[in-house]
């Protein structure tokens, strides 16, 4: 069984974006992880794969420093990786699809290919599926719970409050992972050392004959959300403030 | 003028309220744009003045032989058929579980950039407005596309009635379907409670809530404010709810008007899911608690005392 899973070089959630200029951030300055939702894929993958025997491969489209990145996930157990490199710091979704179709083809097309839900820094929700419609195979998103059974993978993913949707698919297909369906290893210190000696194949992204410029979904402008000042300090006895609150509430704010 | 689409999405065979915002969206900044509202196998009819009374001029009701409602491929491939056929400007929809599953399938199939969980829209400038770095920061995206894709954050654009005149439609388009992705099941949730993302209000608690009876009180209050109940990752994590309940990054994304934390100390990560909501109000005993600083109304003091003066208060 050889599985791919895409994984994206991101920011840690904790880490504070500093903006640089209008379009961009300081990359250099801000701690960055396998995106959250991608470890959940990472780590069925390889779980999938010591119980039936085969291959994981990372596949990434990013910066040279996502190495480090795809390090981490080669210490949760992947086998080799494939980094596509780009130069700039946001690549449309459209363009990613391209990058990991042309990689994902010439590697050979694998039997599962996993994706986190979404990506936690531009958070487009879409790349998974336009890799689907380019592979012409089929895709589902959001899966918290799955069990393959040969060709075919049964799923469920979260819909509402609490409601579950029942899909299946047929294999190869796209899986694309969230919270639920696993908890993600900790590597241990044996496990990053044999990491450092797996191999990454380095392809930029031109000599796929894709035009990093070429994106039709571009970020004019990148700023900081506004922030609230500080909360207006309600005081007296609880009563006093709840009552304080409601006038508040109902009267100024007409929210409730 | 533009002509614009929008998926309404049903519950229940109702129109869900967070559809009125995407149809304010849909009309423009000008207001004058062309809205046709798509339905998938509905009662049109029973619907039409609900949608007319926010501008939809056009329902049309999308049938198909096929199972639309168990193929999401399906769905999507007939939802592209019909921008082609009304000739739409642009497209919007939900950013919500269905609503970006959708979308994001007939982004795919038109092969056309489409931007996701939009806090704000111009359709005239095919820009939109949305997150990135969880709520950290706001990206300003514009498309260069023939027909604008965009889902929209569920309430973060407040709905405004404007009635016109509608007529009902049915439209059958032919398209071919061999996807295998079938929805086999749904489970339902046991609850019949408001889901997060829709509610207007959302009063929540967080590991201060201790146990998991103790969201009764919670309850008590949300409903008189017509509110859903809301859970922290420690809260999940703890066992005290369940995941479907956890607001944040790795749970939903929440843009109430009104936002009530209870013993929440105010994680980015937690941030991260309801930053955009129009009020915040944080209720807390740690008068230094981080969520104070990014509030708008603050409360130092004991959840179980505040919470049911709170719920008197409202009676
Ligand atoms: C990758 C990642 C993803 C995450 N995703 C999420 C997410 O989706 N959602 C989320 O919420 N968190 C998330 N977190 C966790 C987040 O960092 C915080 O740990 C979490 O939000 C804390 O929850 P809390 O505020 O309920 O608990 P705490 O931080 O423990 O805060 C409890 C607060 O309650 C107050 N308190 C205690 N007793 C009372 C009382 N009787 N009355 C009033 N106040 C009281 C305390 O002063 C304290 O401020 C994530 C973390 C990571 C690393």
């Amino acid at each position: 069984m050889k599985i791919c899973v895409c994984i994206k070089h991101v920011p840690d959630t904790a880490a504070n974006i500093k903006l640089a200029g209008e379009q961009g951030f300081e990359d250099s300055e801000c701690k960055f992880v396998v995106n959250p939702y991608d470890e959940y894929g990472l780590e069925e993958s390889v779980s999938l794969v010591e119980k039936n025997g085969g291959e994981v491969v990372v596949v990434t489209v990013g910066k040279e420093a996502a190495t480090a990145t795809i390090r981490s996930a080669m210490a949760m157990g992947a086998h080799r990786a494939i980094l596509v490199k780009t130069e700039g710091q946001f690549l449309d979704s459209a363009l990613t699809c391209k990058a990991l179709k042309a990689a994902i083809e010439k590697d050979g097309t694998p039997d599962i290919i996993f994706t986190g839900k979404g990506s936690v820094d531009t958070e487009g929700f879409q790349t998974q599926y336009r890799l689907a419609a380019a592979l012409g195979i089929p895709v589902v998103n959001e899966v918290s719970k799955l069990t393959v059974d040969g060709s075919k993978a049964v799923m469920e993913r979260e819909t509402g409050s609490g409601e579950r949707e029942v899909v299946e698919m047929t294999l190869p297909g796209i899986i694309g992972a969230t919270k639920g369906l696993n908890e993600p290893r900790y590597p241990k210190f044996p496990d990053i050392m044999k990491a450092k000696k797996k191999p990454i194949d380095v392809i930029p992204l031109s000599d796929l004959g894709i035009d990093e410029g070429a994106g039709k979904s571009v970020l004019v402008k990148l700023e900081a959300t506004p922030e609230r000042s500080g909360a207006k300090m309600l005081e007296g006895s609880v009563t006093e403030q709840v009552a304080q609150l409601v006038k508040i509430l109902k009267e100024e704010e007409k929210v409730i | 003028m533009a002509k614009t689409g929008v998926l309404i999405e049903l519950g229940d065979g109702k129109v869900k309220e967070t559809n009125f915002g995407v149809l304010t969206a849909a009309r423009g900044a000008s207001g004058d744009n062309e809205v046709c509202a798509f339905v998938m196998n509905a009662d049109a009819e029973a619907i039409k003045s609900e949608l007319s009374a926010y501008g939809a001029s056009k329902i049309v009701n999308i049938t198909s032989s096929g199972d639309l409602g168990a193929s999401p491929d399906l769905q999507a491939a007939s939802l592209a058929a019909a921008a082609k056929e009304y000739g739409l400007d642009a497209l919007l929809g939900l950013f919500s579980a269905t609503g970006r599953d959708i979308f994001a399938r007939v982004a795919a199939i038109m092969d056309e950039p489409m931007i996701s969980d939009c806090i704000s829209v111009d359709i005239d400038g095919k820009t939109g407005v949305k997150s990135h770095f969880s709520g950290k920061t706001f990206a300003t995206i514009k498309l260069d596309c023939g027909i604008m894709l965009a889902t929209v954050r569920p309430n973060a654009i407040e709905p405004a009635e404007a009635s016109v005149d509608a007529e009902v439609i049915s439209f059958s388009p032919s398209v071919e379907n061999n996807s295998t992705v079938k929805i086999i099941e749904v489970k339902k949730g046991g609850t019949e409670k408001l889901d997060l993302t829709e509610a207007p209000v959302i009063v929540t608690g967080g590991r201060a809530i201790k146990a998991s009876e103790n969201y009764k009180m919670l309850e008590e209050c949300a409903a008189l404010l017509g509110a859903a109940v809301g859970a922290s990752r420690a809260a999940v994590d703890a066992g005290y709810a369940p995941h479907s309940m956890q607001v944040g990054q790795t749970g939903k994304t929440v843009s109430p008007k009104l936002y009530i934390a209870c013993g929440v100390s105010g994680a980015v990560q937690h941030f991260a899911g309801m930053k955009t909501s129009k009020i915040i109000v944080g209720i807390n005993t740690d008068k230094d608690a981080p969520i104070f600083a990014k509030c708008d109304y603050g409360i130092v003091g004991d959840i179980f005392e505040v919470v049911p003066a709170l719920t008197e208060a409202l009676r």
